[in-house]
């Protein structure tokens, strides 16, 4: 079983296991990452649960929704790689995976 | 949040006043303008739309149980001041969650009234449209205001993105400090062991300094930020409030004064080479894609008035929902005060509980199904957060208000998809200075009589509510 890490902005880092199947933003709630607020329960319509993927795993998350942008728009921190975590599917190829949180959720 | 945001329906017989205002604004001041269509409307008589306004006269709500499902009408502006919304919104939930009501006043209307349903819709911009406007009635006529809350993608996007830095969370960074010491200003100035309305003393004046430090406006004229949005978001062929249109528009005229010339003054010191504050009207100066916006009014006044409006009886009615809450379930105040770091979870709670606007309406822009139920193309459809709030197949317990509540963000209150809420995070701030700033100062917050409630189906809110408050032993 592999493990993906979360950096949060102020550089704390977080490591979580795998598990297949689920979302990135159930995998960052059930092990207490703090900010992913996750405000709609992942219904991609909230926003908040937005995480900014590690360039060279970019490919591995795979690519934003054009909902998911439209969402993703709303926030001044939007990067090349943001991804609402509720969005991408966990999976065993992400072992190693890092992704980085935005300084404010909303 | 109502008439201005209701923009860009062409309503019959005026459909050059939009584009009239558009191109004549650098030549006639936009003031002017407003007081024009006014005076025409007034000469034309008050017909709304071909019909009279709809008048409203306050009699009993009967017992949901005696009605048959079909005659229930839930835009009735009494239901909340009645309060008596809870055993409505139930049946409806319980009975028929996707509801037609085919001869309210404001028309027919389909009730998304369970909260999986109402999330489906928000979402669906696709399916369903926001425009011309988001409450039940139609829009007064010549009020042509443009505010994206009432628009589509893609011009909503476009709008939206060019004034939402001014409450993105790190510009509310920068005003927190300022926000918290005017807060604090007004409760230590509060008597003690007195009575007093909390709505007037606290609600409207902390959302008014609110408001006028986020558009550096002219502070000893703040509560008329209060006022404008009172008058512009209350009429009652819009939500069956109780002011009228020469209300709404000597209101809008003179908020248009305030502004334009707020912005010129703005401007002049940009040309000065002036440092630039963290307000909404210099962050639109010195955009490049919004500092020309004055030049649009239309859009200038929309944006505005839809911050004035949407940050004003929202933010207001929960600082006076949250201190009915905690006196209503006592044994929350008591962990409260016990354990602080509790604030932030029991703001969200505080807005779940009000549910400040009631409702979003959306028309049909196909034939849709939703849970079983056939919507017609054109058909209007009204999400009510409120009753969303309380669908016990979505929340636990929902009738009662629990500080310490698991996912208590997962709540309807500011809407979901591309509308949500854009001023959410200045909303839970200033709630959060608040309540830190109370539990400071005060032992108890003793609420004396029933509250009274708001005229309307939109605003879900409080007009008077007696307190009276001790404080903490030194
Ligand atoms: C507790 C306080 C508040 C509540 C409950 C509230 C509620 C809402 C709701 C229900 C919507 C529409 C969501 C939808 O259609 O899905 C909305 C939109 C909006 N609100 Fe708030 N609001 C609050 C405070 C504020 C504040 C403080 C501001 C700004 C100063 C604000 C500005 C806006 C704006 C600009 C929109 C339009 C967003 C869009 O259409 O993209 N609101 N709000
Ligand atoms: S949880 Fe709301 S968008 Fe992901």
């Amino acid at each position: 079983m592999g493990s993906i890490t979360f950096i949060e902005h102020d550089g704390n880092r977080h490591e979580v296991d795998i598990e297949e199947g689920s979302s990135l933003m159930q995998a960052a709630l059930d092990n207490s990452v703090p900010g992913v607020d996750a405000d709609c329960g992942g219904e991609c319509a909230c926003g908040t649960c937005h995480v900014i993927v590690d360039k060279k795993w970019a490919s591995v998350a795979g690519i934003a929704t054009e909902v998911e942008n439209q969402m993703l728009d709303m926030t001044p921190e939007k990067a090349a790689t943001s991804r609402l975590s509720c969005q991408v599917k966990v999976t065993e190829a992400m072992d190693g995976m890092v992704v980085r949180l935005p300084e404010f959720q909303m | 949040m109502n008439i201005l945001s209701s923009i860009v329906e062409k309503s019959t017989s005026l459909v050059s006043i939009p584009f009239v205002v558009e191109k004549t604004a650098k030549v006639i001041p936009m003031p002017l303008q407003i007081k024009g269509v006014h005076l025409f409307l007034k000469a034309k008589g008050k017909v709304w739309k071909g019909k009279p306004v709809p008048v409203f006269n306050e009699s009993p709500i009967p017992d949901v149980s005696t009605l048959a499902i079909e005659d229930i009408d839930v835009s009735n502006p009494f239901l909340f001041k009645q309060n008596m919304w809870g055993s409505y919104f139930k049946r409806l939930r319980d009975e028929c969650p996707v509801h037609y009501q085919k001869n309210s006043p404001f028309g027919p209307f389909w009730s998304i009234t369970r909260y999986e349903d109402i999330v489906f819709v928000d979402k669906r911009h696709d399916l369903f449209s926001a425009e011309p406007i988001i409450v039940i009635g139609d829009r007064p006529e010549g009020m042509a205001i443009e505010t994206f809350i009432a628009m589509d993608p893609p011009k909503h996007d476009v709008q939206r993105q060019a004034v939402q830095n001014v409450v993105a969370p790190k510009n509310l960074v920068e005003m927190e400090g300022l926000i918290r010491s005017r807060a604090v200003d007004v409760l230590d100035n509060l008597p003690i062991d007195e009575p007093f309305d909390w709505v007037e003393k606290v609600s409207v004046e902390l959302t008014s300094r609110m408001l006028a430090t986020l558009f550096d406006f002219p502070y000893e004229d703040r509560r008329k930020l209060a006022y404008w949005s009172d008058v512009i978001a209350a009429s009652p062929e819009t939500t069956g409030g109780e002011c009228s249109a020469d209300e709404m528009f000597l209101g809008a005229a003179e908020m248009a004064t305030y502004f334009t010339k707020l912005w010129r003054e703005k401007e002049a010191k940009k040309a000065a080479g002036e440092e630039m504050g963290y307000d909404l009207i210099s962050l639109l100066l010195t955009n490049e894609k919004t500092k020309n916006m004055i030049d649009r009014p239309m859009e200038f006044m929309g944006n505005l008035a839809l911050l004035i409006v949407g940050g004003n009886d929202t933010t207001r009615n929960s600082m006076t929902g949250g201190i009915l809450a905690l006196n209503q379930f006592p044994d929350e105040f008591v962990k409260l005060k016990k354990d602080p770091t509790l604030i932030p979870n029991m703001v969200s709670e505080i807005i779940r509980w009000q549910t400040p606007l009631a409702y979003m309406r959306r028309v049909a822009k196909e034939d849709v199904e939703v849970n079983g139920k056939t919507i017609k193309k054109g058909d209007k459809v009204v999400m009510w957060y409120v009753s969303g709030n309380r669908d016990e197949r979505q929340i636990e317990q929902p009738d009662e208000f629990m500080i310490d509540r698991k996912r208590a963000r997962n709540h309807l209150s500011f809407g979901f998809g591309v509308h949500r809420c854009m001023g959410n995070r200045l909303a839970e701030m200033q709630l959060r200075i608040l309540w830190e700033e109370l539990l400071k100062r005060f032992d108890n917050i003793e609420v004396l009589d029933e509250p009274e409630y708001v005229q309307s189906n939109f605003v879900k809110g409080y007009t008077k509510m007696m307190v009276k408050i001790t404080a903490k032993a030194e």
